[in-house]
């Protein structure tokens, strides 16, 4: 133990940091993420250049009216790997994502449009099954099709199959869903156990495989936000928290309508198989991808009667209120950690690595 | 879940910080020598529910962080290599060399792949027969027998597209140079759960009698860390100075003798640098001799590679507890985990990303309550 450390030198320790790396200069997985490179990505880069009232909000569809109606216009691009999946397929996703997207703009999906980004090579059978998948979601959904785009790309300059879709829906009367609208005082509710489908994933992909029961929750929330919307609660905001998991989704929330946010961890629903999986995988299933879920926020006096709306209906047997909206700390979410704790839930900085111990 | 549920559990939580807010009577500075420990630290508002006479600091425990920057370059350096399958623990993906990360590197081409085991790369080597795979051997004594493990099964299966790039550090030696500077204030230390289930801890025990610090091995859940931080303070306060275990349920005091017979087969001890810190002789594993043809840095001749650290944050004073990463004039400013500047800023486990994660560099600007 007569170890010496005589080569550090303090002074230079002590000096101040130099200039930071510079930005990068390619783009990197992480800024596919859904979190602070997603954000700088659209915000240093695209917003700029498309800078109009209906983007701006950075919601999950622009809405507007067209004549007397309000309607929601929204668009979303598919590209998990695999492609079938515990639970789902890729084409499910996209019927699903986009469905849902209009959802929480309160709108009623009415059309939808397909492009389809083919791999030389792909099994006809494979794409066969991905539209067969689609055309069952949609008539589940009571979307239709109504356009769409084909192209084939060269071996290997696409993962078998990407798809965009496109969807249109109307918005009813009195509806006013925004993230702008979380007020102080609100109840946050989330219809159920979250970081299912992010595991699901995870569970069947290459160099990860493990065991397990735990499939994708993908479902189109259309129906569910219809039971809610249809208590008359005046719902403030609706979101699902797809990539980047609650957290990012609830940041984006508090920071658009300036507020603050105070969860209460033991009440966030998780299923044990899940909670498993992140601990072995050292994943915060905070930042876990979901499907088929949501987060609502609403006036207190009227969060009772929305979470039984909520849990009379099949998508929402788990819902619970995770936590309110504060005036503290705006833009800030805030924990109360299981043991009592409190700490800040930031938005995830690039993708979710695995720990080493 | 059970076995973790019981460990999160808010009311034994409670209890122990009552405990620990009846036996102190001063102030006390122990360091948690893990990142895994600083991780629970932050995550859970642990730092918040002490006392304010008990001030945590947190230790140079985190694998990654203390990867010296002329060692990830010899990583990228390979990697880029048309020929390499450069494989990974993820979170070194993220981890800057002079010119760009592994996650860059991927974006440009090169065949860079995570894993969660160095036995996968096995598989991987025998899938691409035409392709060198290579392993990022970095970790404490804990990541030791599997990595170990690699190098004894691709010898035992004659694979010979497989090999290592060695960058193994030791704790008590870390743990000794600590308690050497002049500049130390910690009084207790939380050892190194996870090492001490591989290595027990019969090796801190002169370590604790030479430098008179209470030594508790401490594992890795919030009541495991309150635990360990009271049985440390109840030293402190009855001028005792032992070593103790408060991970009973994993470690022992002589630890996992099959694992260290392994390593000791394939690994032998040498001076290593650690970033931020110094070189510190005898705190690290290299391939023995006789598994040389395992042995990255030989086989792509990175040897000699030399690098200087460019940037001077105070990663170095963060890592042996002299500093708190928000005392860092660049901490979430110019160094974030999007780009850090110093090794603690690049894990999940170093103290400065961990502070980052759990917000503690918006607090100071949105009036809560600094810890």
């Amino acid at each position: 133990m007569d170890s010496e450390t005589a080569d550090v030198d303090l002074g230079a320790l002590l000096a101040s940091c130099p200039l930071p790396l510079t930005d990068y200069k390619e783009i990197v997985l992480a800024h596919g993420s859904g979190g602070r490179l997603s954000h700088q990505l659209i915000h240093k880069i695209v917003l700029p250049q498309f800078r109009n009232q209906l983007l701006e909000p950075l919601h999950d569809g622009a809405i507007f009216a067209l004549g007397k109606t309000r309607v929601a216009f929204t668009t979303d691009s598919y590209v998990v790997s695999p492609i079938f999946f515990p639970g789902g397929d890729i084409g499910k996703l996209a019927i699903h994502g986009t469905v849902n997207d209009l959802a929480m703009c309160g709108a009623r999906p009415l059309h939808l449009s397909a492009g389809f980004i083919l791999e030389e090579g792909m099994a006809m059978e494979e794409f066969w099954r991905v539209v067969q998948s689609m055309r069952e979601a949609a008539d589940a959904a009571g979307v239709k099709l109504v356009t769409g785009d084909t192209k084939v790309v060269d071996r290997g300059k696409a993962d078998k199959i990407f798809i965009s879709t496109s969807g249109i829906g109307v918005i009813p009367d009195g509806v006013n869903i925004h993230p702008g609208r979380a007020q102080i005082g609100d109840k946050i509710l989330l219809s159920g156990a979250m970081a299912v489908h992010g595991i699901a994933i995870m569970s069947v992909r290459e160099g990860l495989e493990f065991e397990t029961e735990i499939a994708s929750d993908t479902a189109p929330l259309h129906e569910l936000v219809d039971a809610m919307i249809g208590t008359n609660i005046d719902i403030h905001v609706l979101r699902d928290p797809t990539r980047g998991g609650i957290t990012s989704a609830l940041t984006e929330i508090a920071q658009s309508a300036k507020v603050g946010m105070l969860l209460d961890e033991a009440r966030i629903p998780i299923n044990e198989e899940v909670k498993g999986a992140c601990e072995i995988l050292g994943l915060d299933p905070l930042y876990v991808a979901n499907e088929g879920k949501l987060l609502a926020i609403v006036a207190a006096p009227d969060a009772d009667l929305l979470l039984s709306a909520m849990k009379s209906h099949p998508l929402g047997q788990q819902a619970a209120v995770i936590g309110e909206v504060t005036s503290d700390h705006p833009g800030l979410v805030m924990m109360k950690t299981r043991i009592g704790g409190t700490r800040v839930v930031d938005m995830l900085s690039g993708e979710q690595l695995p720990r080493i111990c | 879940m059970k076995f973790l549920d019981e460990y999160r559990d808010e009311a034994l939580a409670t209890k122990v910080v009552d405990e620990i807010r009846r036996t102190v009577t001063r102030p006390w500075v122990l360091m948690e020598v893990c990142g895994g420990q600083t991780h629970t630290i932050v995550k859970y508002g642990i730092d918040r529910l002490l006392p304010n006479q008990i001030e945590l600091v947190h230790g140079p425990g985190c694998p990654v962080c203390v990867t010296p920057l002329e060692m990830i370059d010899k990583a990228h350096t390979i990697a880029q290599r048309p020929d390499v399958i450069f494989c990974s623990f993820g979170d070194m993906l993220r981890v800057p060399g002079s010119d760009a990360d592994l996650l860059v590197l991927k974006s440009r081409g090169a065949d860079i792949r995570v894993v969660y085991s160095p036995i996968d790369c096995l598989k991987i080597a025998r899938a691409n027969p035409d392709k060198k795979v290579v392993f990022f051997a970095i970790g404490f004594e804990t990541t030791a027998p599997a990595n170990a493990m690699s190098v004894w099964q691709a010898r035992k299966q004659k694979i010979k597209n497989f090999s290592i790039l060695v960058s193994h550090v030791l704790v008590p030696p870390a743990i000794g140079s600590i308690l050497q500077s002049p500049l130390n204030r910690v009084q207790g230390f939380l050892g190194p759960g996870h090492v001490c289930t591989i290595m027990g801890y019969r090796e801190y025990e002169p370590i604790a009698e030479r430098f008179r610090v209470p030594i508790v091995i401490t594992g890795f859940e919030p009541t495991d860390i309150l635990q360990g931080a009271l049985m440390a303070i109840q030293q402190l306060e009855a001028g005792i100075h032992e070593v103790q275990n408060q991970y009973v349920r994993v470690v022992q005091r002589d630890g996992n003798r099959v694992a260290q017979d392994l390593v000791n087969k394939v690994f032998e001890v040498c001076d290593r640098k650690w970033r931020g810190v110094g070189s510190i002789p005898k705190s690290g594993y290299r391939l023995r001799h006789e598994f040389h043809e395992y042995d990255a840095e030989l086989l792509f001749n990175v040897k000699e590679l030399d690098t200087q650290e460019s940037s001077t944050c105070i990663s170095g004073l963060v890592l042996r507890g002299v500093k708190k990463p928000r005392d860092c004039p660049a901490f979430g400013k110019q160094c974030t985990p999007e780009h850090p500047l110093g090794a603690t800023m690049v894990s999940a486990e170093g103290a400065c990303a961990a502070y980052y994660a759990y917000g503690r560099h918006l607090e100071a600007t949105n009036g809560l309550r600094n810890s």
